[in-house]
């Protein structure tokens, strides 16, 4: 099981990181939200995979790790604040320059030349 | 003892001239000397003890695990050099006087140099070498200050600037120098270093030790081929070149050599480097100087030629020559010094320092032309005065050496012949000053200087004339003791005598003096020879470099930073894969030794549903509004994921984030094209982009596997023994989040509040173009709420209600809390909007999100602060259980409270971020449909 959990997280980070590096910003702030589920789940698996043990006292003999449930629970929720601001920031990029690429204009394209 | 003050006095007296400046000329003369010679006399009170041969360290720890410290030492070097600096401080204080005008600021100047003569002083007395370099620095700034001090004069500026990239580049390297010593040694405390010269010079680093601390010597005692910033740094005033370019400044870095001698010296890098720097040094100096029709121009050859001289000495690696170089630091010091002033004294009263304008000075000033003349003499090394006796030395000294193997001899031909023409400009000097016909084109007539303006010069040449005739008796105590701390042993048989009897080097200073004379009597072929040179600007070369360097690092720059933020997020990616690489081909294998858990059909379900849905994110990314969708179902499944592996509370609030999160980027999709134009990204960005990609994800999920199969010892147990019996609660990652680590929480929703209220003036000022129809063309839907959820969303917000509170109050004991709570009244308030629309819910819902922020925080805030009303540390959590009747019995805790804070806070940023967004599209679609 840990081997199919490590490659979904690896696989979904990889996703993230190849949309991250696109040009524009809509699509960027996917891949961050994608990545942000990635580490989520990275930092949950350091505490180990525990089934039908969750950390509340009496409810079953051994538990979970609580610690990195406790750290993950933050990162969600800062995580969703991060992915807001760079999304407004996105919307904010887009008014004041007209472009949603990430470097303000879109880069020349040999090819569309071409084509017209 | 007293020399412990002497560094303190002068440094407290850099503000006593800028307080006295009101003052007159002279008080203000009066009180700037009266620090410098209190610590004079502390000195002269230590010198008895020193004379007999102690040294005194103490010092002050200051950060002892960096290895820095307050510490001052007195030996015999550091007394030498004080007296110099503090002496000829004195002199060049009362010199200046009469030197600056009217228009001059005084009490800035003697400001600079009362700085300077601190961190002079600081550097010979340090017994700490990093507190050392930071006066080396001090120095190189305050002489800065100083060469600098007429700014309005361009050649001032650039002089200055170059002396400050020269010697501050040299600093730099001394400070690597220092480093590495320090860690060779283990201290940086100089009394350790220098009993530790064995194990330096056995060190594998001690060729990069010396070659650092070489660069840092040489470039402030101007040696070859750093000397050229010393004669532009004549554009000082002459106070300053006759303090800074003559006993203290360039003497710096000689100090250094003879400071470190002990250590460093004595090795064959050290003899061929330092020899033949000095004597190449020596050459060069005094041939340039006679070509110069500067006065200070030739001066200051003069001076390059003397160092190199005293570094010659040094580099010959024989006690007696060290003794020499130490003896000819003191002589060149004070004879030099008498002559930059003779030079300020005639510049002053006639208006210039062209050799060639001024002739016959004789009859104008001769008591100036007299000490002018005897400290020239000095210079050229004429019996009965100090010069000579170095000299002699000297000459002595070059006999002795054999660094060249067979061709040895050559040096002290050499040195002889720099002799000659240290006797050829000497006699320029006089010559064309003082006689040689009468001035031409002067604009006022030259006349004798005020009185005191001479004192000072008075002084040193007597000081000449003395150690020139009567060496034992004036100079032997303090050159003896000087020797014995620069050797770090016994001293060998030494003669201060003026007449060791007929002997080559005696004949090698007859040779010097005929060969001198007779340069000058040629003096007209010299020149006319040297003319055939072009003329070389060093000024020019200087600039020249700096401008190539800036150029070339600009070039770089626009290379590396070409304005595209992809290929800075790229460049990050790159590097991070470069640093989190190579620790994994340490590990063995990745499997570590924990058993694995066994799998089973749902979690295969699970993850062929995120591998699925994440590469549908992919594939479909260029329509956004699919991708999008297939991001949420992502998300749905994490959430399970969390809850399958125990963890409730982390699937409640990736659950709840996961809604917000997909309508806010549903809410911003409106305004971003529907999709995105596919055929700009390059083919080779995207294979890069891919292997990168590819390349973090297997690492990333190799750490992942690695970390779930190795053995791990958690601080986890500690939590879990003490979430009841200290925080009261059974739920301990609720208990970690209020209690444990409640300082973190309260952290983490600042940090929500600030990305809230950022976002909020984000949006507040934007402008966004306006569609009328959507990307297909078709008009937008008449209805603006459906209709559905608007029947049932109002009956449904009180439920939702009862359940966030619920999830809140069980929070401490079972899943819930004040960040699930939060998000699940937040998603509740989000519907109601989605149903009835901003302008609805703006009449009902009164209170701004901004304050329920502020509340939140200042609830979670004074709940941390209450504790120290008892005496304990912020946020220390306190807890009662309570009976009430008919309730039963439960529980009160401070954490409960801090936890409505979070929950407060939560609901504030939500909204607040959604709600701004909200706004912004419902305006759009009201001027749409006015339309």
């Amino acid at each position: 099981m840990e081997l199919v959990y490590a490659v979904c997280v690896g696989f979904m980070s990889a996703c993230g990181i190849f949309l991250m590096l696109r040009g524009h910003t809509f699509t960027l702030v996917i891949g961050l939200t994608l990545l942000s589920y990635a580490v989520n789940l990275f930092l949950f698996a350091s505490g180990g995979l525990t089934i039908g043990a969750p950390a509340v006292l009496n409810s079953s003999e051994n538990y979970a790790d609580p610690l990195p449930q406790a750290l993950v629970l933050t990162a969600i929720v800062i995580g969703f604040a991060m992915t807001a601001f760079a999304v407004i920031l996105a919307m904010r990029g887009r008014a004041d320059l007209g472009s949603d690429h990430v470097d303000g204009i879109e880069p020349f394209d040999p090819l569309s030349e071409e084509k017209s | 003892m007293h020399y412990f003050w002497v560094p303190f006095l002068p440094m407290l007296g850099i503000i006593v001239p800028l307080l006295t400046n009101k003052l007159s000329r002279s008080a203000c003369t009066l009180a700037t000397a009266l620090l410098p010679a209190l610590a004079l006399g502390l000195i002269l009170l230590d010198l008895p003890a020193i004379f007999a041969g102690e040294s005194f360290s103490k010092s002050v720890d200051w950060i002892p695990q960096l290895g820095l410290s307050l510490s001052f030492r007195l030996d015999g070097l550091a007394a030498l050099f004080s007296i110099l600096i503090l002496g000829i401080g004195l002199l060049v204080i009362l010199y200046a006087r009469y030197y600056l005008s009217e228009k001059d600021h005084m009490g800035r100047f003697y400001c600079y140099l009362i700085m300077f003569m601190t961190a002079m002083l600081g550097i010979v007395m340090s017994n700490n070498m990093l507190q050392l370099w930071l006066y080396w620095e001090l120095t190189s700034i305050s002489s800065f200050l100083l060469i600098g001090f007429w700014s309005h004069n361009s050649d001032a500026r650039k002089g200055a600037r170059m002396a400050l990239t020269i010697t501050g580049a040299g600093g730099l390297a001394l400070l690597a120098g220092i480093i590495l010593l320090g860690q060779v040694v283990g201290s940086y405390e100089l009394d350790v270093v220098l009993n530790s010269a064995e194990l330096v010079k056995q060190s594998p680093y001690y060729i990069a030790i010396l070659s650092l601390f070489l660069i840092g010597a040489f470039t402030k005692s101007a040696q070859f081929p750093f000397h050229f910033w010393l004669p532009h740094a004549m554009a000082a005033p002459t106070p300053v070149s006759a303090y800074l370019h003559s006993a203290t400044m360039v003497k710096a870095g000689i100090f250094l050599l003879a400071r470190f001698y002990p250590v460093l010296a004595g090795t064959e890098m050290w003899f061929v480097v330092v020899s033949l720097t000095g004597l190449l040094t020596l050459l060069l100096g005094a041939y340039t100087a006679l070509f110069k029709h500067d006065l200070k121009g030739l001066l200051a050859y003069s001076t390059i030629s003397h160092l190199g001289l005293i570094v010659l000495l040094l580099g010959l690696n024989t006690e007696l020559a060290a003794i020499a170089a130490i003896f000819h630091i003191m002589n060149h010091a004070v004879f030099k010094a008498s002559l930059f002033m003779a030079a300020g004294i005639i510049d002053h009263e006639s208006g210039s320092r062209d050799m060639r304008k001024l002739n016959g000075l004789w009859k104008y000033m001769p008591i100036t032309a007299t000490l002018a003349m005897v400290a020239s003499a000095s210079m050229a090394g004429v019996p009965l005065l100090n010069g000579f006796l170095s000299k002699e030395m000297f000459f002595t000294e070059t006999l002795e050496q054999s660094i060249l193997g067979a061709m040895s001899w050559l040096i002290p031909v050499l040195a002889t012949i720099a002799g000659a023409f240290s006797v050829a400009y000497s006699l320029r000097f006089i010559h064309d000053v003082f006689f040689n016909g009468e001035p031409k084109g002067l604009t006022k007539t030259p006349h004798e200087p005020p009185r005191y303006m001479r004192v000072p010069v008075e002084i040193l040449v007597t000081i000449c004339l003395l150690v020139g005739i009567f060496p034992n008796y004036t100079i032997g105590p303090l050159l003896e003791s000087t020797s014995l701390a620069v050797l770090n042993h016994a001293l060998p048989e030494y003669s201060l005598a003026i007449w060791h009897g007929f002997n080559l080097p005696l004949l090698m200073s007859a040779l010097a003096i005929v060969g001198g004379v007779a340069i000058y009597l040629n003096r007209k072929h010299l020149f006319k020879f040297a003319g055939m040179f072009p003329d070389i600007d060093a000024k020019l070369v200087f600039e020249g470099c700096i401008q190539a360097c800036v150029t070339w690092a600009q070039k770089i720059t626009i290379k590396l930073e070409n304005g595209s933020l992809q290929r800075y997020a790229f460049c990050l990616c790159f590097f991070a894969l470069l640093l989190i690489a190579p620790p994994l081909f340490d590990l063995d294998t990745t499997r570590g030794s924990m058993p694995g858990t066994p799998i089973n059909g749902a979690v295969m379900v699970a993850a062929i549903l995120i591998i699925a849905g994440s590469l549908a994110t992919l594939i479909w990314s260029h329509y956004r509004l699919i991708a999008l969708l297939m991001l949420s179902l992502v998300g749905l499944v994490v959430s399970i994921t969390f809850a399958y592996f125990s963890a409730p509370d982390l699937a409640l609030t990736q659950l709840s984030v996961e809604i917000v999160t997909v309508i806010l980027l549903l809410l911003a999709l409106y305004f971003f094209p529907q999709q995105t134009p596919t055929s700009k990204s390059r083919p080779s960005h995207f294979v890069r982009d891919l292997t990168i990609a590819s390349l973090i994800g297997c690492i990333i999920g190799s750490i992942c596997f690695a970390l779930m199969t190795h053995p791990l010892d958690s601080i986890s147990a500690f939590f879990l023994a003490n979430a009841k019996a200290g925080g009261g609660g059974t739920n301990v990652v609720n208990v970690i989040l209020v209690d444990f680590r409640g300082f973190d929480t309260f952290g983490e929703i600042t940090v929500l509040g600030i990305a809230a209220l950022g976002i909020h003036k984000v949006i507040a000022r934007m402008r966004l173009s306006m569609r009328t129809k959507d990307y297909d063309g078709r008009l937008w839907a008449k209805e603006k709420y459906p209709v559905l959820l608007l029947v049932v969303s109002q009956s449904l917000l009180p439920l939702f209600l009862l359940i966030s509170a619920y999830i809140f109050m069980r929070g401490h004991n079972l899943p819930g809390g004040g960040f699930i709570a939060g998000l699940i009244t937040s998603i509740a308030l989000i519907q109601q909007y989605l149903a009835h629309g901003v302008d609805w819910m703006a009449k009902r819902v009164s209170i701004s999100y901004h304050y329920m922020i502020a509340i939140g925080l200042a609830i979670a805030g004074f709940t941390g602060l209450g504790s120290w009303f008892v005496e304990r540390p912020f946020l220390t959590s306190w807890f009662e259980y309570v009976s009430l009747p008919w309730i039963g019995k439960f529980e009160l805790a401070s954490a409960l409270m801090f936890d409505l804070g979070v929950y407060f806070t939560v609901i504030g940023a939500t909204l607040l971020i959604l709600a701004s967004l909200g706004k912004l599209t419902t305006k759009e679609r009201l001027t749409v449909g006015e339309r």
